[in-house]
């Protein structure tokens, strides 16, 4: 045996080599059968950051494909609802670098409601079948009306309108109720503290 | 003219920051009289050198940070740093070695790492060890103490910073050199044999720390920083020496009084261990930094290859202080021990 | 002597409460004019119950309780409603909220009311009810309903009622002056709120920088069942849940109630509002506000009515408007900013403090934190500020909600110690808010998705019903094609022809959900003219030959005419539905998916665009959209369609030309930019 190996110090480094990385193999193969975690699949993790306003924006027919089209490694920047904030969300989860809102798929602006203007309403029933969350109540040749608690603001029903009397309207404007004080300017820009040298950009 | 609408509270404290920077550079006076009677003006040299090199690091730093002169300069953080660096480096360190160590100290470890607030590592600290591993020698070249060698006059100690080629300074291993290099004698012998020791520990390093301990006694009255991490400290350095005190053989490390009289430990106690920036937090988290450096600076100065340890203890609880925060969160009113600590 | 406790951090910044206990407690009198917000509380508004130009009499109710948390409101004095309107209120926001305006006649004529001097026969729920009818809210500053905190649920025992005397802010007074003044009613307001909870112990806190009021106290409670507690001075002790720690050494659970720790706690000043609803009748429509600071020559304690415009408090205490930048509702730790000195005190006004710039200056700006933790030594709930801070800068709302933000009571503490200036508190108020906001986000996108995937399965569901059906009549028509050709050979005319038109019908109500809905109105259109036509014809036959047959064959061709009708008129309904999207041959389904790709395609197109192009491609669109319009109105005029219908394409028509309008504009704007 001791011969065997000062004889031949290559092949006894190879076997060596060899048989270790056998023996490791198989400890963390079993570990990772033995301690798998059966977490929320990726999708639905995705999933519960996205905005869920079904809007489409994203080129996807709801909030869900669009989880799955992430999954699959679609970027994960054209979600307008979402925002910055949903795509640093993103970003964390799947450990991607974050990348600014990609505009061709719209513009991060305010939330908004849908809201039928119910004089001019025809009663056509188009924006119901449009409309992602069944946010709209009519039925044919009744005034419909936009059931604005339900409404994510995603503005599909607006454009199938034949008499086009849907407007997007911002949404809950800020109350007593919901006003707040906002963060500090991060110690101002003149007497700026942060590490970052360029200055900040606020996300509002 | 309209209201003013800010959020409360609407009245401050009389603290501020710049306040307690001039606190500490007013809490190092006595330890720099001390350090100047028993080894002459160099330490004022330095110091005076180091503030100017300090304040146009920091300016400079700024400039290309783009950030308003004054309101930081005001601060008095650079000549804090700089008065902290240059009490420890030896009396009549060359002008290039002082400016190594401060620009090491105020670019490396502060304004690399986002400045004031943001740095990890004690930039005095840094700037000392940068100097002690880059030119070991000019480092551990003390001068003697008054009454064991001739003190340099002012115009000496000008002469050694700016054109150090031209000064010949007499050099002295320090009292914890010679207790690391003994290796023959008894430590009674060897205090009786070398003239460097005191009453208690070196002559000059005593009093030097007791001074210092008077500046952090006041520091301490005037509620700059909490007891926890100095007396932490102390309590640290103290026990490990009476635990493995043989009572003076050759091996001896030295006793309990020896080391807190000895080398920069009371000055690392109350001017190092306590910045704020790179300890601990929570007030377990003070005690437990502060022990452990303690006991890093007795294990380093007595096994380790350099003679004081107090930068390098320092430095490596620097990496270990967010580690012991996260673990001594305190427990929040209203909650359960432990919860909080997810 | 009671045992107090002590509780982590606080901090002791100065008084300045010495200049408004000078002199005993003033009478505002009745400003000319009223302001009453409908939500002083915590909790939902109030309802008015009176309407513009009603006249009031004082103390009458003017606003009912809306739910459990609610409160009335009484008129605070004799007058006529002027409006019920949007008024500037005490909030940092300076949003408008709706009040109630009264025009005082400054007779101030009581409406009639009788309180009880025997209390002790009534039972809880009775005592309760006064208590709400008086309209009394927490007089301390948080304003929760007093009513509705003392309502304890089934099972709680309380063994220990505390009446906060602490009043730990600074330059406030209220609470001192009232303990000086007014100690008996205090004690006997302690005493209706013992009868109706029943505790074993009753306490009244009291800070011992206010050794007149405790001597006051002591004397007024001397052999009741109520003990007078000092403690050392130290703010926030007059904090419910420091206090609560003081008393009893107990903590209040994070996000639990006192009464989970056996505790219910109310401010001195309810308990006298207490007494007054109970023994005198009298619902809450004053308070005592302090007004100080160095901006007002006569720093003091004003009796005042609730809805008293501040500037006139103000201007009886010597307020000096220039020297004065910062009118704050509260104390400095505290108390909030207020838009301008015109709003109305209310149920919760217990200071009003107008600074100098020299007493309380400008913050100067922010410094870097260097973590040196005197907020965590100063933190009364034994948080981490600075760590907080660092999370809320980096909006790290995870890690903030770990180190138990919510538990931040934002007493100022922090931000008072803090040496680098750092507005901590609000730091701490952000994100709060903005964690609740995220909070109330989640829960709605969660629903939106519940509802898009009930949605998605409800089609799929029709869908393949849908599709169930066709396969099972195709089967049987093949079944019985298979069936006549088994039978062979002999071929009944007659049944031949049933079975074509059996099968043709099939075929047609098989294929109804893909055939083209145009056509088959069309064609519907069609037959029915034809029918009509041929019916014409017989009937004029009949009418030749004098046929006895012509009334029945008449009412045929009226009848058919009629189809005809209705058939035109669905087929005209449906083009017009249609018009907009001509191409519209898919299943209703795919209406999302279509609309989607439309405007996917239309969005794309416009992101290449520069803004000049944009706002003309705008414009050509809308133009198409007015001509179509233009056309169909037309259209729909020539066929005499409903009126409505008109009416509405009308106004579509005249949308559209103002879009256009606009859009022109615009189009001149980016080109001339």
């Amino acid at each position: 045996m001791t011969e065997f190996i000062t004889q031949y110090p290559l092949v006894t480094a190879l076997l060596a080599l060899v048989s270790l990385g056998a023996v490791f193999g198989a400890i963390l193969g079993f570990a990772s059968e033995r301690f798998r975690t059966e977490g929320n699949p990726i999708v639905e993790q995705i999933n519960e950051i996205l905005p869920q306003t079904q809007c489409g924006q994203c080129g996807h027919p709801g909030c869900r494909p669009y989880a799955e089209a992430i999954a699959n490694g679609e970027a994960i920047n054209k979600c307008p609802p979402g925002g910055e904030a949903g795509i640093q969300a993103l970003a964390d989860l799947l450990d991607l670098e974050v990348i600014p809102l990609d505009e061709e798929h719209g513009e991060q602006s305010v939330k908004k409601v849908a809201f039928i203007r119910e004089a001019e309403c025809i009663g056509c029933t188009k924006c119901l079948q449009a409309c992602p969350v069944d946010a709209i109540l009519g039925a044919a040749k009744q005034k419909h009306t936009v059931i604005d608690s339900e409404c994510t603001g995603c503005d599909l029903c607006e454009e199938p309108c034949p008499v086009d009397c849907i407007d997007m309207i911002p949404a809950e404007q800020e109350g007593l109720q919901t006003w707040h004080w906002q963060l500090p300017n991060p110690v101002s820009l003149e007497v700026d503290i942060i590490a970052t040298d360029a200055p900040r950009e606020e996300a509002a | 003219m309209a209201l003013m609408r800010i959020t409360s509270p609407h009245a401050h404290g009389p603290m501020s920051t710049s306040k307690v920077m001039l606190n500490v550079l007013l809490a190092t006076i006595p330890g720099i009289v001390v350090l100047t009677h028993f080894f002459g003006f160099g330490t004022i040299v330095n110091i005076l050198w180091g503030s100017v090199v300090a304040l146009a690091c920091e300016a400079l730093a700024l400039k290309l940070r783009r950030r308003p002169l004054g309101f930081y300069l005001k601060d008095y953080s650079a000549l804090v740093t700089a008065t902290l660096l240059c009490v420890a480096l030896p009396p009549y360190s060359p002008w290039w070695l002082i400016a190594v160590g401060i620009a090491s100290a105020i670019l490396l470890a502060k304004h690399l790492y986002g400045g004031l607030g943001y740095n990890p590592f004690n930039p005095a600290m840094v700037g000392y060890v940068v100097l002690l591993i880059s030119f070991p020698i000019q480092m551990t070249a003390w001068a003697p103490p008054r009454g064991v060698g001739e003190l340099p006059g002012l115009m000496q100690a000008l002469q050694a910073c700016f054109t150090p080629a031209a000064f010949d300074g007499a050099t002295m291993a320090t009292p914890l050199d010679l207790l690391k290099q003994n290796n023959s004698l008894l430590v009674k012998d060897l205090w009786r044999q070398s003239p460097q020791f005191g009453r208690w520990a070196g002559i000059g390093w005593e009093w030097a720390n007791l001074a210092f301990l008077a500046g952090g006694a006041w520091l301490l009255y005037r509620r700059i920083f909490t007891w926890h991490a100095p007396l932490a400290m102390l309590a640290g350095l103290a026990l490990m020496a009476a635990l493995f005190n043989d009572g003076g053989s050759s091996a001896s490390g030295g006793s309990p009084l020896f080391h807190l009289l000895s080398g920069a430990t009371m000055f690392g106690a109350f001017f190092i261990v306590t910045d704020p920036v790179t300890s601990a937090v929570s007030v377990r988290g003070r005690l437990i930094y502060g022990a452990m450096i303690g006991i890093l600076v007795y294990i380093i100065r007595v096994r380790g290859n350099y003679p004081d340890a107090v930068a390098f203890a320092v430095l490596i609880m620097n990496f270990a202080a967010p580690f012991i925060d996260y673990y001594t969160q305190p427990r929040t009113y209203g909650h359960q021990r432990g919860e909080g600590e997810k | 002597m009671r045992k107090v406790f002590d509780f982590h951090g606080g901090i002791h910044p100065p008084e300045n409460k010495y200049q408004s206990v000078r002199t005993p407690i003033a009478d505002a009198g009745i400003p000319p004019q009223l302001i009453i917000p409908l939500s002083q509380h915590i909790g939902a508004p109030a309802v008015p119950v009176v309407a513009a130009g009603d006249t009031v009499l004082k103390g009458q109710l003017i606003a009912e309780p809306k739910g459990f948390v609610s409160v009335p409101l009484h008129a605070p004095t004799s007058g006529t409603i002027v409006a019920i309107e949007e008024r500037q209120i005490a909030h940092p926001s300076g949003y408008q909220a709706p009040c109630i305006v009264i025009a005082s006649d400054f007779n101030d004529e009581w409406i009639p009311h009788s309180g009880t001097r025997d209390y002790r026969n009534l039972d809880k729920a009775q005592l309760i009810e006064r208590i709400r009818a008086a309209g009394i809210a927490g007089m301390g500053g948080a304003g929760f309903p007093t009513a509705a905190k003392l309502s304890v649920r089934e099972g709680v025992k309380i063994d220990t009622l505390v009446i906060n005397g602490t009043e730990c802010e600074p330059y406030i007074t209220a609470d001192d002056i009232l303990m000086r003044e007014r100690a008996t009613q205090i004690v006997a307001g302690t005493l209706i709120l013992q009868q109706l909870i029943e505790p074993s112990a009753t306490l009244i806190g009291v800070e011992d920088n206010k050794p007149e009021g405790l001597a006051a106290l002591r004397s007024a409670a001397e052999g009741t069942a109520v003990e007078i507690v000092e403690f050392p001075t130290k703010y926030p002790s007059g904090g419910e849940k420091q206090l609560i720690e003081i008393l009893t050494g107990k903590q209040v659970p994070s996000g639990g109630l006192p009464a989970d720790v056996g505790v219910i706690c109310q401010n001195v000043a309810t308990a006298v509002a207490v007494y007054d609803a109970v023994v005198l009748g009298r619902p809450l429509i004053s308070r005592i506000t302090t007004v100080t600071g160095e901006a007002v020559a006569q720093p003091q304690n004003f009796e005042v009515l609730l809805g008293t415009p501040m500037s006139y408090l103000l201007a009886l205490a010597g307020y000096q408007p220039q020297k004065n930048r910062r009118l704050i509702m509260g104390g400095p730790m505290m108390g909030f900013t207020l838009p301008s000195p015109d709003v109305p005190i209310v149920k919760t006004t217990n200071c009003l403090l107008a600074p100098t710039e020299i007493e309380l200056p400008t913050p100067t700006p922010a410094q870097a934190c260097i973590r040196c933790g005197m907020c965590a030594q100063a933190c009364p709930a034994s948080l981490l500020p600075q760590q907080m801070f660092w999370f809320a800068q980096g909006k790290e709302f995870e890690k903030l909600e770990n180190h138990n933000l919510f538990d931040c009571i934002e007493c100022g503490a922090c931000s008072w110690v803090c040496p680098s200036n750092i507005p901590l508190v609000q730091y701490y108020r952000a994100s709060k808010a903005e964690i609740l906001q995220l909070r109330r986000d989640n829960e709605k996108s969660e629903q939106a998705r519940i509802r898009f995937e009930a949605r998605q399965e409800r089609l799929a569901a029709a869908d393949a019903e849908k599709e169930a059906k066709r396969a099972a009549r195709k089967k049987a028509a093949e079944e019985r094609a298979l069936q006549a050709a088994a039978d062979g050979g002999e071929e009944d005319p007659i049944q031949a022809a049933i079975e074509r038109a059996k099968a043709k019908k099939a075929a047609q109500v098989a294929g109804a959900a893909d055939e083209n809905e145009l056509e088959k109105l069309e064609k519907a259109v069609v037959t029915t003219r034809k029918r009509l036509e041929t019916a014409s014809g017989k009937l004029e036959q009949a009418k030749t030959e004098g046929s006895d047959l012509v009334a029945a064959l008449q009412t045929g061709v009226d009848k058919t005419r009629a189809k005809l009708n209705a058939a035109e008129n669905a087929l005209h309904d449906y083009q017009l539905a249609n018009s907009d999207a001509p191409m519209e041959n898919a299943a209703p389904t795919d209406a999302a998916q279509a609309a989607i790709e439309r405007a996917m395609a239309a969005r794309s197109a416009e992101a290449a665009l520069s803004p000049s192009e944009k706002a003309r491609a705008q414009l050509e669109k809308l133009q198409v959209r007015l001509e179509k319009s233009r056309a169909k109105l037309a259209e729909s005029r020539d066929s005499g369609a409903e009126e409505k219908i008109i009416e509405a394409l009308e106004s579509t028509v005249e949308r559209l030309s103002e879009k256009i309008a606009a859009a022109e504009q615009e189009l001149q704007a980016t080109e001339g930019a």
